[in-house]
């Protein structure tokens, strides 16, 4: 028999405070050198496929990007370019995503 | 959200443009980028469908998410036009003329601007107070002109006359202090010393500095009055660099000055747009909005006390989040 019922919940972890339960889609930028950026985005849920809105982004924002896989933090995406606009809008308006969910982070 | 509200109760001062060169420099890369959300907008909605469940969201729903999120929006627009920022720049302007007529104009929060509509009252009323007794000494035939001041003091004369000691104040001057210039000390002081206790109304003229930013070589930018900023605000600078270091994606250090040096170009209203969000999440009451809150750490949970109405939130711990290694990958792409 296996105890690892008893280490689903650690009273000792890290907690998030108030919004605990709320399972945010951060979008991130991040200078690399010079005037370029980078996007990412992190936290995608389940149901949606990384694949298909990398696929359909490269295509729509005329930018490249790739999968990136986080050991903690599951599949990112990445974007060339600060992409955070487009992609927040194209989450909420053709993946059902609401904007509650959304996080954008950066300047 | 309460985006508006917020800027009411917490307002940066006048801004300073340290560096109107560099502005020009960085817009271009992102106005390109800026002007194609609008144009991309309805096409996407149309084709796009990663999970088929939910379908094209009604257009009123990109309106929504236009004038929503407030910083990446600043930016996207560059320099280019954004008639929201020029009316929001000129009110700020307005108000401060209004508030502050012997301002500096250096856009430093200076605490004695704020002390001057209540004082002027209090001028008046002493005054009016001393008109009185004066009428009293007169009617009794006595006059106490030689103590009077040759001219009216202004304000100005007056604070400056307390600090340094002058006037009345000299350690050798044997004039006795009179009862509306003891006042006026007294009020001067209350407001230096505890700004939440002198009157109502003050802490909503609650000024930042805004964030002096420079450019340090090519590649690092220093956030030079963030000691500053943060003992204003009553924050532990860690906390602020850390979170200024989350939002940003980069890293850096503090140098000895207490400046920091941030890695990457960032301009003034980048940070200051960082800053604004550090503000609402960490700074302001959740209930009054008031920005004289504390922060502190229970049982590894954040929370804000308010400390004008008692209220606390509960906040989540700052995260880094995913980070790309942007090194390594350089290296693989070359
Ligand atoms: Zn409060």
């Amino acid at each position: 028999m296996s105890l690892d019922n008893l280490k689903s919940f650690d009273p000792f972890a890290e907690t998030d405070g108030g919004d605990d339960k709320k399972d945010y889609i951060h979008i991130r930028i991040q200078q690399r050198n010079g005037r370029k950026t980078l996007t990412t985005i992190q936290g995608l849920p389940k149901e949606i496929d990384p694949k298909r809105v990398l696929k359909f982004a490269k295509k729509e924002f005329a930018t490249n990007g790739s999968i990136v896989e986080d050991t903690e933090l599951g599949e990112i995406i990445q974007l060339q370019g600060d992409q955070r606009q487009k992609i927040s809008d194209l989450m909420m308006n053709s993946m059902g995503i609401k904007k509650s969910n959304i996080k954008i982070h950066g300047f | 959200m309460s985006e508006e509200e917020q800027k009411k109760s917490v307002a940066f001062g006048e801004t300073t443009d340290l560096e109107n060169g560099e502005k020009v420099e960085t817009s271009e890369g992102n106005t390109a980028e800026g002007h194609s959300v609008a144009e991309n907008g309805d096409a996407e909605a149309s084709t796009f469908d990663p999970s088929a469940v939910k379908k094209k969201k009604k257009p009123k729903k990109e309106k929504e998410s236009e004038n929503g999120e407030e910083a990446p929006k600043e930016n996207g627009d560059g320099e280019a036009f954004d008639p929201k920022l020029l009316k929001k720049k000129k009110s700020k302007k307005a108000k401060a003329e209004e508030g502050e007529v012997g301002a500096e104009g250096d856009g430093e929060f200076d605490p004695t601007k704020l002390t001057k509509k209540p004082k002027k009252t209090t001028k008046k009323k002493a005054a009016g107070d001393d008109d009185d007794f004066q009428k009293r000494l007169e009617e009794l035939g006595l006059e106490d002109k030689k103590d009077e001041p040759a001219a009216p003091q202004t304000q100005e004369e007056f604070e400056a006359e307390l600090a340094q000691g002058g006037g009345v104040w000299a350690q050798d001057n044997a004039t006795p202090f009179k009862y509306s210039q003891l006042l006026k000390r007294f009020y001067i002081n209350l407001y230096e010393d505890h700004p939440e206790l002198s009157g109502d109304g003050r802490l909503k003229n609650y000024k930042i500095p805004p964030p002096q930013v420079a450019r340090e070589g090519n590649k690092k930018s220093i956030f030079a009055n963030l000691p500053e900023i943060a003992k204003k605000m009553k924050r532990n600078p860690e906390h602020i660099i850390q979170f200024i270091f989350a939002e940003l994606g980069t890293n850096g250090s503090v140098d000895g000055a207490g400046r920091l040096v941030i890695k990457g170009r960032f301009q003034q209203k980048q940070l200051e747009s960082v800053l604004r969000r550090y503000i609402v999440e960490y700074l302001t009451c959740g209930t009054c909005k008031s920005p004289n809150t504390t922060l502190m750490k229970e049982n590894r949970l954040f929370f804000v006390n308010c400390n004008i109405c008692g209220s606390r939130k509960s906040v989540s711990a700052i995260k880094t989040g995913f980070q790309a290694a942007l090194g390594k990958r350089k290296k693989m792409q070359a």
